[in-house]
């Protein structure tokens, strides 16, 4: 919004939605952690539901600044209305610090297999619990839910 | 049955006489008395298990509706209801900005119109669940649905035309799809002369019309038209098989009368089935043999990646003079008002309905090649050959019923023809012209139904009647009764009644294709990659406002659960103010609504992936809601916004607001 941001500073956000700002994984309630949190597993390579992306198909590397802002300008497009990259939520989960709190699989399949994932995964569920919003499927190709990831890695 | 209450002089004699005869007739329905005949399990038949999906899809006219309603096989589910030539509050059709050009004609905006044939695009001469045609009766037009969207992809107007009855029929491949004038009129340099309506024979003419529909786009052109004396046509079938090359259309009013016609275009006691040879056509009109007419009229096409129609306006259209081309057109006499007009599987016989004829005239396309051949022929009507009935003829089906409609077929070399006037569909053998089984309808069944019926390929297994009147089957709603449709199993030797559904508009006429030739065709959602709108905002990145003079367009866009921006102020009284609104989802079935208080024209509901442009103009000074029509999600009534008018002399700046929630409080 170009005008946006003169704008902000006057408005008063209601009791209700400010109440509301800290559902789902966007806030420091998941404590970060090598472990990953306990949902993760179900999309560990042994566990995992037909379809899942595994932990062997990601290898993440120094920062590919390329695929950042392919990562970035996908974001603008698709995912930008629901997720900030701050830390509070808008409908989903602020980004701020995703990829510290998440294992990467279990971010690409968030984005990439939503479906299978509300079915299946206890982290999912609880997000959706929170946000009372199923996820939308943006229709990202695999490679595309890739560069997203690496702009996450830079939040 | 409506029957005329003013009559004059000798014709009322007349006229009481068939009306007491039609009356009296045993089995003339309706009567309201006779009882439901379904037997055995027929709810098993129609049961469409929770979950599961019906076999095949229905695609029934709405008739005076405008819009083509699509109804799932055998259970009799309404699945949607398309708009096509009408305005449809529902979905914006008709009112955004963007498809508003979708109903323009050359009489200017035209939004409703009488919808009659539903006629799915073929290949091969079988249905092949890529579109489906309509035509507008009224405004003559021609619509192409995309069975990929159920959306309507084009319409053309057609010139030279009243009563746009006898279309879209199709021909093999769907190179064509014709349209015949109901009512012939002055046309070319004489549509816009003055002339007295008694000179009908000097100065009305009839045309049949040849559509060509782009294989690729739908886009739709006129090929040619082919002028004809003046007289009704009122159904068509193309040829196949042996007849490929070939097109069929009946004709009523051979007494080219202009009054009374119920009357006095029933004087005679046969009138035609003309036959019209287009492979000669095709050819005369790219040799150059036609000639540019007068006749203006648009080509719409909606676009799906900018989200807009598109017209084309031609000024004028190639007709050809038969009288210059011998061998374009030939008259087989056929008794008598023939309705239907109705080419069998095989292609080697076209059955004639007259609907003041008691019985069924079927003729043999190859007596008709050999009449054509010997000059075999009884004369000449206005200039064109009339082939001697008994020489064209394979036979007749005599005492069939009253009031032959309209004929379908199964794959076993049987016809099921609809009959008006006794309420009834009778089954017969096409080679040997016996009827087979009979089952009444409730009631006045106009058009029926088999499932690729009047193709190359019938799949058969149903037939469905589509009735005038609904009488005593439903709970009554006023002095208006729904519409009414009849499912009947054709699987065995007699025909079994399964089920009434009810149906929207008038369902004059239909198609049935297997689902499993439409599913996998189906669109989930527009890719915004692709969206080429000249107002998308592809992410919320891109939403803005600007001002351009008093025209305010605001660049927004939808997502589970808002809008952006979702305030807006700097409106003042006297702007016009354009919303261009893109749904961001990119998932199946997840439209966005979007509605503000006093809209005078419509809401808008977005497709996802789609653009679409609501014009609303403020009337008074103060805050409007506007908001989500479509429950979308749990934050759905959490969608929503203001708008901020102020008095045409203030100075508030034009801003929009939608304040992140990381920014600073
Ligand atoms: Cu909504």
């Amino acid at each position: 919004m170009r005008l946006l941001k003169t704008s902000l500073a006057k408005v008063t956000l209601v009791a209700g939605f400010a109440a509301i700002t800290a559902c789902g994984d966007g806030t420091a309630s998941t404590p970060p952690g090598a472990s990953g949190p306990p949902g993760a597993a179900a999309a560990s390579e042994e566990a995992a539901p037909a379809g899942l992306i595994t932990a062997a198909e990601i290898t993440l590397g120094e920062i590919d600044q390329a695929m950042v802002e392919k990562g970035k300008a996908t974001y603008d497009v698709k995912c930008q209305a629901c997720h900030s990259t701050g830390p509070n939520r808008v409908v989903g989960p602020g980004w701020k610090g995703v990829t510290e709190r998440r294992k990467p699989e279990w971010i690409m399949n968030m984005m990439l297999n939503i479906d299978v994932m509300l079915e299946t995964d206890p982290e999912a569920q609880k997000g959706l619990e929170e946000c009372l919003v199923r996820m939308p499927n943006q229709g990202l190709s695999k490679d595309q839910g890739r560069e997203v990831l690496e702009f996450m890695r830079t939040l | 049955m409506k029957r005329p209450l003013l009559l004059t002089g000798t014709a009322s004699g007349v006229i009481a006489c068939a009306f007491v005869l039609l009356n009296s007739l045993p089995g003339c329905r309706p009567s309201g008395t006779t009882k439901s005949v379904v037997t055995g399990d027929a709810a098993s038949k129609v049961y469409v298990k929770p979950g599961t999906h019906d076999e095949f899809y229905n695609l029934v006219s709405g008739g005076f509706s405008g819009q083509l309603a699509v109804y799932g096989l055998p259970s009799g589910r309404l699945l949607r209801e398309v708009p096509v030539f009408s305005v449809d509050p529902e979905s914006g059709y008709g009112y955004s900005e963007e498809s508003k050009g979708m109903l323009t004609t050359s009489h200017g905006f035209i939004p409703w119109d009488d919808s009659h044939h539903p006629e799915l695009s073929q290949t091969d001469g079988i249905p092949d669940g890529k579109w489906c045609f309509i035509n507008g009766n009224n405004t003559p037009r021609i619509a192409l649905v995309d069975l990929g969207t159920f959306r309507t992809g084009s319409i053309i107007e057609i010139p030279n035309s009243a009563g746009n009855h006898s279309s879209p029929f199709t021909t093999g491949n769907s190179e064509y799809v014709v349209a015949g004038t109901r009512f012939s009129v002055p046309m070319g340099d004489d549509a816009s002369r003055d002339v007295p309506i008694k000179t009908y024979k000097e100065n009305f003419k009839g045309n049949v019309s040849f559509i060509h529909p782009e294989p690729e786009t739908g886009k739709m052109s006129i090929a040619f038209q082919i002028v004809t004396p003046g007289v009704n046509f009122d159904l068509s079938h193309a040829g196949k098989g042996p007849s490929e090359g070939w097109f069929f259309f009946s004709c009523y009013n051979t007494e080219q009368a202009y009054s009374l016609l119920e009357v006095n275009a029933s004087q005679r006691d046969k009138d035609f089935i003309m036959a019209v040879n287009w492979k000669l056509a095709e050819q005369l009109a790219k040799d150059g043999k036609g000639k540019r007419v007068p006749g203006k009229h648009h080509s719409n096409w909606w676009n799906e990646r900018t989200h807009s129609s598109e017209t084309t306006v031609y000024e004028d259209v190639l007709q050809l003079d038969p009288k210059d081309h011998p061998g374009l057109l030939y008259f087989m006499p056929c008794p008598k008002s023939p309705h239907g007009c109705d080419v069998d599987p095989t292609g080697k016989y076209i059955v004639g309905s007259g609907k003041l004829a008691a019985l069924i005239p079927v003729f043999s396309f190859e007596k008709m090649q050999k009449a054509i051949a010997a000059n075999d022929v009884e004369g000449d009507f206005a200039g064109i050959p009339v082939l001697k009935y008994e020489s064209v003829l394979h036979g007749e089906v005599k005492k069939p019923g009253l009031g032959p409609l309209h004929t379908e077929f199964d794959a076993n070399g049987n016809a099921y023809t609809s009959f008006f006037v006794s309420s009834e569909i009778v089954k017969w053998n096409v080679e040997k012209l016996e009827v087979v089984d009979r089952v009444p309808t409730y009631y006045s069944i106009g058009h029926l139904c088999v499932p690729g019926g009047d193709s190359k390929k019938p799949w058969g297994k149903y037939v469905i009647a589509y009735n005038k009147i609904t009488k005593d089957r439903y709970l009554p709603t006023g002095p208006e009764l729904t519409q009414s449709a009849q499912l009947y199993s054709i699987d065995g030797d007699k025909m079994e009644l399964l089920l009434d559904f009810p149906t929207t508009g008038e369902p004059h006429y239909a198609q049935a294709i297997p689902a499993e030739l439409v599913k996998p065709r189906e669109v989930k959602f527009f890719k915004i990659e692709e969206n080429e709108h000249p107002f998308a905002a592809k992410g919320e990145k891109e939403t803005k406002i600007e001002r351009r003079g008093k025209e305010v367009h605001v660049w927004m866009t939808t997502i589970r659960s808002h809008f952006a921006p979702d305030n807006i102020e700097g409106v003042k009284l006297g702007d016009e103010v354009y919303f261009h609104i893109t749904n961001l989802e990119q998932d199946w079935d997840v439209p966005h609504g979007f509605a503000i208080k006093g809209a005078a024209n419509a809401e808008l509901l977005l497709m996802p992936g789609e653009t679409q442009t609501l014009k609303w103009v403020p009337t008074r000074v103060g805050v409007t809601p506007m908001y989500c029509t479509d429950f979308c999600s749990a934050l759905h009534q959490e969608m929503q916004g203001y708008v901020r008018v102020s008095p045409a002399n203030s100075n508030v700046p034009l801003t929009a607001l939608t304040v992140s929630v990381d920014a600073e409080m």
